[in-house]
């Protein structure tokens, strides 16, 4: 059975106004977006804990579940939602145990409907799925970043929800830490029945971890759809730039799918796609240049998708897997590297070169 | 020197009876508060909890006076009905301890409960946890350091009070002289010696409950930690 979860929903904040409408299914949505950009109101606002002013969620599935409805004056309190929350910094309960907190999740959506050995013997299920076997009695202050993420998820996933909503679940971690949690987090969520959201500022986790992604920016969606898309054709300057595109520039169209890219020293440069009359920028990603010696570039001269750049002004940075390579023009170029190369020399080619399916049609 | 040890009795009653009260009046009017949505409403429902630690003693056991004197409408309705007289009787003492000891209580608590990361308590709704049980097992056990601590600093002001019991509950022998009554009363007797007897008597009751009271709030902080 197919469950959706409908969000629409409006709320007046300090700085700006949330309006935001989205749909998530059984595969995870992620929210991508900057810090204070609303995605956690917007996730708050899905489990009860925030009010909007106005609009409605609810979830579809097996007839329709209204959570809230503020022409209807529905509203139904957090803990009649059925919707599991993984918080920022987990927020496990300092003075409870590991097995304690599992078994508030269990006993929240239980109610006095299981005994106390059936929710024993869930609850060591739990720990044992989680690796958290051994831990019982140990305090979240007692545990690695990783035992608590694992202790959190459990106690969310305890109460069996239907909806699963992490609020940045890596931002509490250190960075060596997440990559191999995320490959953990991706399992979970691999065997999640229910309807999943993400919320997150780190395009990496939203591109590994959700299939379907919404980019947003002050309160609003920039753009939405699959997460492949969209980070292929992220539409407007703001969601390229959320998607880690490095080079943008805005443009004076020159022909059909021709144009000068007036903020890299005037470049033309030829386009895969027609260029419309609303399109007012281009992005290139720093990682989709070509580079290219002068017989290389020979092939290409004269010819109109030739996209040529001519290598000015280089400044070379090192990366630990990565040459950053900036040009006198502005534009950004990464390439790879070993972390046993450290000699610049030769990295830098005379010509670089766009392939037209390279350049990103934006807007606004 | 044979000294009558019924102010002790009395103020160790008044003490443990007006804690008891105390304790769970501040400790839920400060729940009460901190749930208020309504910016305005909390800062003047605050400023009026809290008057009392900034009125004089005696102002404040003037008003008590008038609130349950026999010929008030409440001290009438008590009496009449329930055939209670509080001023003047060991009520009153407890009363005014009562009074002049609650604001202590609620804003320490306050504070301590405010201080528990709010996440905790929407963590414990989206877990399905009930309103009653998120106050208990989540505000009040991870603020129980602060909110003991208000209670010893409210035990020790009913312990010690003065002004407002002098005024509704009187000076009265075996029924509502406390220690520092019966100080006062030494005192203005001339009898400095059972003066500083009873003077003793305080420090020493002040003195051993604070160390109870500080280490089991230590042992109670120290869990989970």
């Amino acid at each position: 059975m197919t469950m959706v979860l409908r969000v629409q929903i409006k709320k007046r904040l300090k700085a700006f106004r949330l309006d935001m409408e989205f749909e998530a299914g059984r595969e995870c949505l992620g929210i991508l977006g900057p810090s204070g950009c609303g995605k956690s109101m917007t996730l708050k606002s899905v489990a009860g804990i925030v009010t909007p002013d106005e609009g409605r969620i609810a979830v579809e599935g097996d007839g329709e579940r209204v959570l809230f409805d503020s022409r209807k004056r529905v509203n139904l309190r957090p803990q009649k939602r059925q919707a599991g929350y993984v918080f920022q910094q987990y927020a496990l309960f300092p003075n409870m145990t590991v097995e304690q907190n599992i078994m508030t999740g269990l006993k929240g959506a239980a109610g006095g409907r299981m005994t106390d050995r059936q929710s024993q013997a869930a609850v060591r299920e739990w720990m044992e799925r989680f690796r958290l076997t051994g831990l019982e009695g140990r305090y979240p202050s007692q545990l690695s970043g990783g035992q608590q993420q694992r202790t959190a998820l459990a106690r969310s996933l305890a109460g069996r929800p239907g909806i699963l909503l992490l609020d940045e679940p890596f931002s509490a971690m250190d960075t060596f830490l997440r990559e191999g949690l995320r490959m953990e987090l991706k399992t979970v969520l691999k065997d999640y029945a229910g309807i999943s959201v993400l919320v997150t500022h780190d395009r990496d986790e939203a591109y590994q971890l959700c299939s379907r992604l919404i980019l947003m920016d002050e309160g609003k969606v920039l753009a939405a759809g699959g997460t492949r898309e969209v980070f292929e054709n992220p539409g407007t300057c703001r969601a390229a730039r959320l998607t880690g595109c490095k080079n943008i520039s805005r443009i004076e169209r020159l022909g059909r799918r021709k144009i000068c890219a007036l903020d890299w020293g005037g470049l033309k440069l030829a386009t895969a796609c027609d260029v419309d009359r609303d399109v007012t920028a281009v992005g290139i990603r720093a990682h989709d240049f070509s580079p290219l010696s002068d017989d290389e570039a020979s092939f290409w001269k004269g010819k109109d998708e030739a996209n040529l750049i001519p290598v000015k002004e280089p400044v070379v940075s090192e990366m630990p897997f990565e040459w950053y390579v900036t040009l006198g023009c502005g534009l950004w170029w990464k390439t790879e590297k070993t972390i046993y190369a450290h000699d610049p020399g030769g990295i830098v080619p005379p010509w670089l070169r766009i392939a037209p399916e390279g350049i990103l049609l934006l807007r606004g | 020197m044979d000294m009558d040890w019924s102010p002790f009795w009395i103020s160790m009653t008044t003490a443990g009876a007006s804690i008891g009260i105390t304790f769970f009046l501040g400790l839920f009017c400060a729940w009460g508060v901190m749930s208020i949505r309504n910016e305005k409403i909390k800062i003047i429902l605050d400023g009026i909890l809290t008057l009392p630690l900034v009125l004089p003693p005696t102002v404040m056991g003037f008003f008590l006076l008038y609130i349950f004197g026999v010929k008030r409408p409440v001290g009438r309705w008590l009496a009449e009905y329930f055939g209670v007289r509080v001023v003047f009787s060991w009520g009153a003492t407890v009363l005014a301890a009562v009074a002049m000891s609650f604001p202590l209580m609620y804003r320490s608590s306050r504070g301590a409960l405010e201080q528990v990361d709010q996440d905790l308590a929407d963590a414990a709704r989206t877990l399905g946890m009930r309103e009653w049980d998120i106050f208990w097992k989540i505000l009040f056990a991870n603020a129980v350091p602060g909110v003991a601590g208000g209670g010893v600093l409210a035990f020790a002001r009913g312990l010690g009070e003065f002004g407002a019991t002098a005024m509704i509950a009187g000076n009265i022998a075996g029924r509502t002289r406390t220690l520092p009554m019966a100080v006062y009363a030494e005192v203005a007797a001339g009898n400095m010696e059972k003066a500083w007897g009873y003077t003793a008597v305080i420090i020493g009751l002040g003195l051993m409950s604070m160390t109870l009271m500080n280490l089991a709030a230590a042992r109670a902080g120290r869990k989970g930690k």
